[in-house]
């Protein structure tokens, strides 16, 4: 199954540049040209989301959400409460297949592949998509079974390839100078912070492609949170980073794309729905939002 | 303009002052003796209950206890037999209902759909079966195992096979409740490095289940090694000479040696039931000193 998603994934580097232009034109808001205009160089789509839509049982929690993924870039999603925001994140890496209610529509598109295709393994997409959590999550292990525990689930490692991709996973998460003393101290001996990066480590330690991360510092204090940001910018060019947050201001200061989401309750809903209001570079979302609601938002007038 | 500042302090200092109503106070003492005598109640009566059967079991605390087995001269009776006979079959049916219970409890709550009916009905079952009285258990055994359509005879295999059956319904029950502590962080962490389900439950979830799992066990197995009814049933109630040496061995266990021993008319026997009481009472301290041990030693904080 690896091997033959290695070659599908091989196959879909080659075939997505030339058809992804096409595919803009149709299907977005917000196409290239116009995110260009707003400062941002074009840069090679990653993942992208065409009209998807995810049910929890009969209810429809967000909609009709179409988003581009880029390299070197940093995008956020922000939004108030319940708009679906990390119902999205968890649908780019497969993690609403774990909740037996959630029902996904429309597609996901990594690399041309589509995520919930028939070639596509959930194990291996979670391997190269990998994931933060709000809360810090660290195994109740060592520091250093923490990080090795990606590159052992994935096949296995000799000692010394763990040690080296242990270490380079925690220098990459700016931990490494911290614990390198403490490696086979408890998880759960370091702070929030620390757990956060070290979770942040534990997911480069399978080299990913690309980062999701949801609401990453949200249980962090100030001093971690900009530790944890400081980090997003070094590693963005070689892990494109998609991030929810609650707090704009970390959107505007972090991100390269904003994707603003809203509730909306349907013609046919008792719940409200949530939907992508606007999606484009952070600077214009920030400064000249097309949709009013946007505005409103980032103003402090709604949510 | 200093005097409204006093004033001011003043009032406030009144409203510090304790209003509690004297019978309020009253009735808070009077709870707290009623909690002081619940407990009290429960460690007295312990106590005294080890106390007089030291005082009548003192005299045969002696290593011939232990070394020796049945006589017809009390001064020469031990329960060697019974002790080695407890160990088989409390360890036999501990490992066999261990492994089940581990298998059934990480289906029910890791794989199993909890909305399916089917699954409900097993649940539900497991519940009831935990609460049927042992001596159904060894009626059923007596039909099933030691006679009938498995045959097994009044051996340590058919006692071990009839606990693994008392035992199993409060095994799995803790087991899934230890395996429902486990936080679903710890899940979600490892399907999202790329685990698959069975090497996320093997790897994370199981090993953090491990304090509540040892610890229902143990004290599963502890239950089965104070039981008695149905073994009465099932053959362990005889005068047996000699240790078990296998499956198919006559046994005997604890408990129904101290029955046997306390219902003798001589004074020096029930001594010997005595002195069997506090081997059995130290038996089951150590087996719960070890389910702490264990808990304690792997406790872990998420």
């Amino acid at each position: 199954m690896v091997e033959n998603m290695n070659k599908v994934m091989d196959a879909g580097v080659s075939s997505a540049a030339p058809t992804s232009d096409t595919v803009r034109g149709v299907s977005l808001r917000t196409d290239n040209a116009q995110a260009g205009s707003a400062g941002l160089p074009a840069q090679e789509m990653i993942m992208e989301s065409r009209d998807l839509q995810v049910h929890y049982g009969d209810y429809l929690a967000v909609r009709n959400v179409n988003l581009q993924i880029h390299r070197n870039e940093i995008t956020a999603l922000i939004g108030p409460s319940g708009c679906g925001k990390s119902t999205i994140i968890r649908c780019f890496n497969r993690m609403n297949d774990l909740i037996p209610s959630a029902k996904v529509g429309g597609t996901v598109l990594y690399r041309g592949i589509d995520l919930y295709g028939p070639e596509a393994n959930a194990g291996e997409v979670r391997r190269r998509i990998g994931m933060v959590f709000q809360k810090p999550n660290p195994f109740p292990k060592s520091i250093y079974d923490n990080v090795a525990f990606g590159p052992r689930v994935n096949g296995k490692p000799s000692k010394s390839e763990t040690d080296e991709l242990v270490e380079t996973s925690l220098k990459r998460a700016a931990l490494w100078e911290e614990v390198k003393d403490r490696l086979k101290q408890p998880a759960f001996s370091l702070s929030g912070g620390q757990q956060q990066r070290l979770c942040i480590a534990r997911a480069l330690a399978v080299d990913p492609d690309v980062l999701l991360m949801d609401e990453p510092c949200s249980a962090l204090d100030p001093i971690a949170t900009g530790r944890i940001e400081d980090l997003m910018h070094e590693i963005k060019g070689q892990y494109p980073i998609v991030i929810v947050t609650h707090n704009m201001q970390q959107a505007a200061r972090v991100s390269d794309r904003t994707a603003f989401f809203n509730t909306e309750v349907d013609a046919d809903a008792t719940r409200p729905t949530g939907v992508l209001v606007e999606y484009d570079a952070t600077r214009k979302i920030f400064s000249t939002p097309s949709d009013p609601r946007t505005e409103q938002y980032i103003t402090g007038r709604m949510g | 303009m200093s005097s409204t500042v006093a004033t001011n302090t003043s009032r406030f200092a009144a409203d510090l002052r304790d209003s509690t109503s004297p019978s309020r106070k009253l009735r808070d003492k009077l709870f707290l003796t009623g909690l002081w005598v619940a407990t009290l109640i429960g460690v007295l009566t312990l106590f005294f209950l080890v106390l007089s059967t030291l005082l009548k079991g003192y005299t045969r605390l002696n290593l011939s206890l232990i070394t020796n087995f049945p006589s017809p001269f009390p001064e020469d009776a031990g329960i060697q037999a019974a002790i080695f006979g407890s160990i088989w079959v409390v360890v036999t049916s501990g490992v066999v209902s261990l492994f089940i219970a581990l298998g059934s409890a990480i289906y029910l709550e890791e794989f199993a759909s909890q909305s399916s009916r089917f699954n409900r009905l097993i649940s539900i079952n497991i519940q009831t079966l935990a609460g049927v009285p042992s001596i159904v258990f060894g009626i059923l055994g007596l039909a099933f195992v030691a006679r009938g359509w498995l045959g097994w005879g009044f051996t340590v295999g058919t006692a071990s096979a009839v606990l693994t059956m008392m035992v199993l319904p409060v095994m799995i029950v803790s087991a899934r409740e230890a395996l429902k502590a486990v936080p679903s962080s710890l899940r979600e962490g490892s399907y999202a490095l790329g685990a698959t389900k069975w090497q996320a439950i093997s790897k994370q979830v199981l090993p953090a289940a491990i304090p509540g799992i040892a610890t229902g066990s143990i004290l599963g197995v502890s239950r089965a090694l104070g039981e008695s009814a149905p073994l009465i049933l099932l053959g362990a109630l005889a005068y047996v000479s000699s240790n078990p040496s296998g499956l198919s061995s006559d046994y005997t266990v604890l408990p129904l040696v101290i029955m046997k021993y306390t219902q003798e008319a001589q004074d020096e026997f029930r001594a010997v039931g005595a002195a069997a009481i506090i081997v059995l009472l130290l038996l089951l301290v150590s087996l719960n000193l070890l389910a702490i041990v264990i808990r304690d030693r792997s406790r872990k904080s998420w």
